[in-house]
């Protein structure tokens, strides 16, 4: 990494191209809050790439004044993997949506999760397919009612962190766009893990999907329905901070701090996975009577896993040591020759 | 010891056959080092079930593997054989037919049991060792189970290990047939099972026994000597197809000074490019198992955007599947190379069986206008020279490469005169340089002479880009949706790959006189093929001429008056015609197709047959 001789700004990041979704889009916020954390990470943009599949999402390189590949449906996972093995001393970022990482690029995103290459990830999720013009996406609720589904639809939806913790994820996080303070540190966070980072962002489409995560992103319902996740805090939320999660054995249970200490509460603990995959399952539709708080922050850090890049490169360097560099007439040649005279 | 009778003979074709368990590949290879090393031609056709272990004793579960060597050239494995091996009887009732009259079948009775006989759906009446159904051929029969038993009775091996060795006491007993060395075999014995010495020293044994059986019996009359080939002067090595492909993609990229990007997932017959390449990362060469086809496309595109010589390898069923990143690759303008083992389809098609009907895949198998550079290899050995130049061409033109080889010519080897490393043409390649504040603005999609555009590689000041797969504006590089850009930008995506005519060999004839008759016109791996046919036609006072294409899009810039000296043009293909629609295409000539789709090669008497038809 290179030291930036005079400190950029977030319009150093911004590119010439005209922003071109719709207005009111989550988007915005996103792009907003992603060139004002790149300044602070104190590294010339030159290293900076921005891969995207297909979406309105990954409308998003062009935006960027830094290297970028807007390219196909749900593919970027694959190309920021060819990217990031052969130049690890790229910061490489994957902009990507609930339909193209989650839906046609399923496979390579668990893929990527699992090799864990030094990239990150913000995935945008809008629970509805936007650019085609709104359609149900794999993480719509069942009953969803769109222009594909007048009926409502079928399919069951996908829990992305769950789904990302399946995967042997090593930094798992959860944001939103209406919180530019939370999603600046989740993404800075996502940057400082050395490994694949996944922050999943609600992200409103006010077109197609207007007010999907109002319940949470609300001055007058966040308190309730959400729990801000801090490393070593208890976790707490309501109102007045009056409420908590306490565990009995593997089972999570919501008590009153009127009737009980925060000293019983469960305190969150990054790196403990069985925690992490509890947290993940607070994914309750909030019309449910006793549902649990939807979490935000980030959920889990492994920071035992090494990264595919180094792996990867660590061979190539160890091959070249052990075997010298190659020389190719020998090659050519191999073992067995035969002269004709 | 019994006297037997030296003859010399000018070429051999032997087919070594068995139950896919047998050991035959390994046998027919062995025999093929041996051969190479003592300085005959040469030409093999490996013949394998796509299940590793079909049913034993199975019609479906018979490996052949062929090997046609000689004191003159030799093109191809041969039509038929002069020795046929057989380990069991359903290896007889699959090859009998590709004996010559007469010819030699070295059997191995115990695979004439009762059980084997059944396996194979043969009435035990029909035992054609108790019949007079092979009274046209020299039958030697050898009870090879029982011997192989009794050499190794002491080695401590059990019963199942040493009926693995049968393979060796057939190939002794065929290196003492035709006078061949042993030791390159005992090396590689020695050096396959060092930490076995047991199994080591059992192979040894029966690879000896069979040896002395030809000599001791009097089962054979005569050995046989086939005298060195005369070849070029030069030094020499055998080589097999996806082997060639593999050390022409490293030497690429030595050449060129990038490191090499192997993005893949494994797919018969291509897989073997993977497994060689994964050997040499001290070349600076990186291979990636992807999770499935595509990602192995779009990681090489990754690391192609970031300034490797970027490969992906499959068949047939992946190419299908990297269809949309090959169209990706080509509005990005990078360099990639797409290495495409063809083999019978379509669909999963015959997985082990050769074909070359993925022509019009890589022509046309893309939505939009999409063309790509497409070349083909024409022999194994061939295959190093096409694969070096695909990425010559992707380098220097920052454009997609199909290399087309199939799976004849990835399995089959042939002795091969290298190059050096610095005979090789040299491969020239410049990254966009830096810029600073107040220079002109980069634009990525400004092009040179050849209408590549600038590599600029992430990392470097100045040239902070996007690329994709909207639609560019020409130069800037911008997306725009105008009309009549989009109009310029298909027709300047053609003109590239048709100025890559200036930058390749003229079409040459490769046999016979530049006008005449009749011209055989082919492609990739049929060359071995329609030269001996062409060879022969002439012999019999035929007018034929034989021309054959490495460079298929563009194609040489002379082909076209190459083809208008001809009366007629045939253009024989392993698939239903695709080259002669194209031919017929662009150059409007009444080209008539020829063709097979049997999964398997062309055989040079067939050719021969047709032509004359034609002709007479």
């Amino acid at each position: 990494m290179t030291e930036v001789a005079e400190k950029l700004t977030s319009k150093d990041f911004a590119s010439d191209q005209e922003v071109r979704w719709c207005p009111g889009c989550g988007d915005y916020s996103i792009l907003k809050q992603v060139q004002t954390v790149l300044p602070d990470l104190n590294r010339p943009r030159e290293e900076f790439v921005f891969i995207s599949g297909i979406g309105c999402s990954s409308r998003f390189p062009y935006y960027m004044d830094t290297f970028g590949m807007h390219s196909i449906h749900g593919r970027a996972t694959a190309i920021a993997t060819g990217l990031k093995a052969t130049r690890p001393e790229l910061s490489v970022w994957i902009i990507t949506g609930d339909g193209d990482a989650l839906s046609i690029g399923g496979n390579h995103f668990i893929h990527l999760l699992r090799r864990n290459p030094d990239v990150n990830v913000l995935l945008f999720n809008n629970q509805i397919y936007g650019l085609t013009k709104g359609q149900y996406s794999p993480t719509s609720e069942q009953g969803k009612v769109t222009k594909s589904t007048p009926m409502g639809s079928l399919d069951y939806p996908f829990n992305p962190i769950a789904l990302s913790l399946g995967a042997d994820a090593t930094f798992v996080a959860r944001s939103m766009d209406r919180d530019p303070k939370h999603l600046q540190t989740v993404i800075k966070r996502g940057y400082e893990h050395a490994g694949t980072s996944l922050v999943e962002i609600y992200q409103n489409c006010n077109v197609f999907n207007d007010g999907a995560f109002e319940i949470f992103t609300e001055k007058g319902s966040k308190k309730l329905e959400t729990i801000m996740l801090e490393n070593g805090k208890p976790l707490v939320f309501g109102e007045n901070n009056d409420k908590g999660i306490k565990l009995d054995g593997f089972k999570p249970i919501i008590v009153d701090l009127n009737d009980a200490s925060v000293n019983d509460l469960w305190i969150h603990d990054e790196e403990d996975l069985v925690k992490a995959t509890i947290l993940s399952r607070f994914y309750d539709d909030p019309s449910v009577d006793g549902h649990f708080p939807r979490p935000f922050g980030v959920f889990y850090v492994n920071n035992k896993k090494d990264t595919f890049d180094n792996l990867f490169n660590a061979q190539i360097a160890y091959a070249k040591e052990t075997f010298g560099k190659g020389d190719l007439d020998k090659l050519i040649a191999g073992k067995e020759t035969w002269v004709v005279n | 010891m019994t006297a037997h009778i030296d003859k010399e003979v000018e070429s051999v074709v032997i087919r070594f056959a068995g139950d896919s368990g047998d050991g035959m590949q390994l046998t027919g290879t062995q025999f093929t080092n041996s051969t190479a090393l003592f300085g005959n031609d040469l030409a093999t056709f490996p013949d394998f079930p796509a299940e590793i272990r079909a049913p034993l004793g199975t019609l479906a579960g018979v490996s052949g593997f062929q090997i046609h060597f000689g004191s003159t050239r030799v093109y191809t494995p041969g039509d038929q054989c002069d020795v046929l091996v057989v380990m069991n009887v359903a290896a007889l009732k699959v090859n009998l037919n590709g004996l010559k009259k007469g010819g030699v079948i070295i059997v191995n009775t115990d695979g004439f049991d009762a059980k084997n006989l059944r396996l194979a759906n043969v009435p035990e009446a029909d035992n054609p060792l108790k019949n007079d159904s092979l009274s046209e051929y020299d039958v030697k029969t050898i009870d090879v189970t029982k011997i192989t038993r009794t050499a190794l009775a002491d080695s401590g091996l059990g019963t199942k290990e040493i009926d693995r060795c049968k393979n060796m006491f057939v190939l002794g007993l065929i290196y003492w047939m035709y006078h061949r060395e042993m030791d390159n075999t005992i090396d590689f014995i020695k050096a396959k099972f060092k930490k076995n010495e047991a199994v080591m020293n059992a192979n040894i044994k029966t690879l000896t026994a069979g040896w002395n059986y030809g000599e001791t019996t009097e089962m054979f009359a005569n050995r046989f000597n086939v005298a060195k080939a005369k070849m070029d002067p030069g030094v020499y090595r055998g080589i097999m197809g996806n082997q060639a492909a593999t050390y022409g993609l490293i030497a690429a990229a030595v050449k060129s000074g990038l490191p090499l990007f192997y993005g893949t997932y494994p797919i018969t017959p291509a897989s073997d490019i993977l497994h060689e390449l994964s050997k040499y990362k001290n070349f600076d060469i990186k291979t990636f198992q992807a999770e499935d086809e595509i990602a192995g496309i779009c990681a090489a595109i990754g690391a192609s955007f970031g300034g490797s010589l970027a490969v992906t390898g499959s068949s047939g069923p992946g190419i299908a599947l990297k269809t949309e990143a090959i169209g990706l690759a080509t509005m990005l303008e990078l360099p990639l190379v797409v290495v495409n083992v063809q083999r019978a389809g379509p669909s999963t098609g015959l997985p082990t069986k050769t074909e070359q009907a993925d022509l019009l895949q890589s022509f046309y198998g893309r939505n939009g206008e999409c063309p790509v550079v497409i070349l083909a290899a024409q022999s194994p050995a061939d295959c190093f020279i096409m694969a070096y130049e695909a990425c010559r061409i992707a380098l220097e033109h920052m454009i997609p490469v199909f290399f087309l080889s199939d799976g004849y010519i990835a399995n089959g080897a042939e002795p091969w005169k290298f190059p050096t490393a610095a005979e090789l043409p040299a491969i020239t390649v410049a990254f966009a340089e830096a810029r600073n504040k107040g220079d002109e603005p980069f634009m990525p999609y400004l092009r040179d002479e050849k209408l590549g555009r600038p590599w600029a590689v992430p990392g470097t000041k100045g040239l902070e880009h996007r690329i994709g797969g909207l639609e560019k504006q020409n130069i800037t590089g911008n997306i725009s949706y105008d009309a009549m850009n989009h109009e310029n930008m298909v027709k300047l995506r053609q003109e590239k790959v048709d100025r890559v005519a200036n930058y390749i060999p003229a079409q040459t004839i490769d046999n016979g006189p530049e006008e005449g008759d009749l011209l055989i016109l082919g492609w990739g791996g049929t060359y071995g093929a329609l030269k001996t046919a062409t060879l022969q036609l002439r012999g019999m006072g035929y007018n034929v001429s034989h021309a054959h294409l490495r460079y298929l899009n563009p194609f040489p810039a002379n082909l076209g008056e190459l083809l208008s000296k001809f009366k007629k043009v045939v253009i024989p293909e392993l698939n239903n015609g695709q080259l002669v629609k194209i031919i017929r295409d662009k150059y409007f000539i009444d080209a008539i197709p020829y063709n097979k789709i049997q999964g398997q090669p062309f055989m040079a008497a067939e050719v021969v047959a047709k032509i004359k038809e034609i002709l007479d």
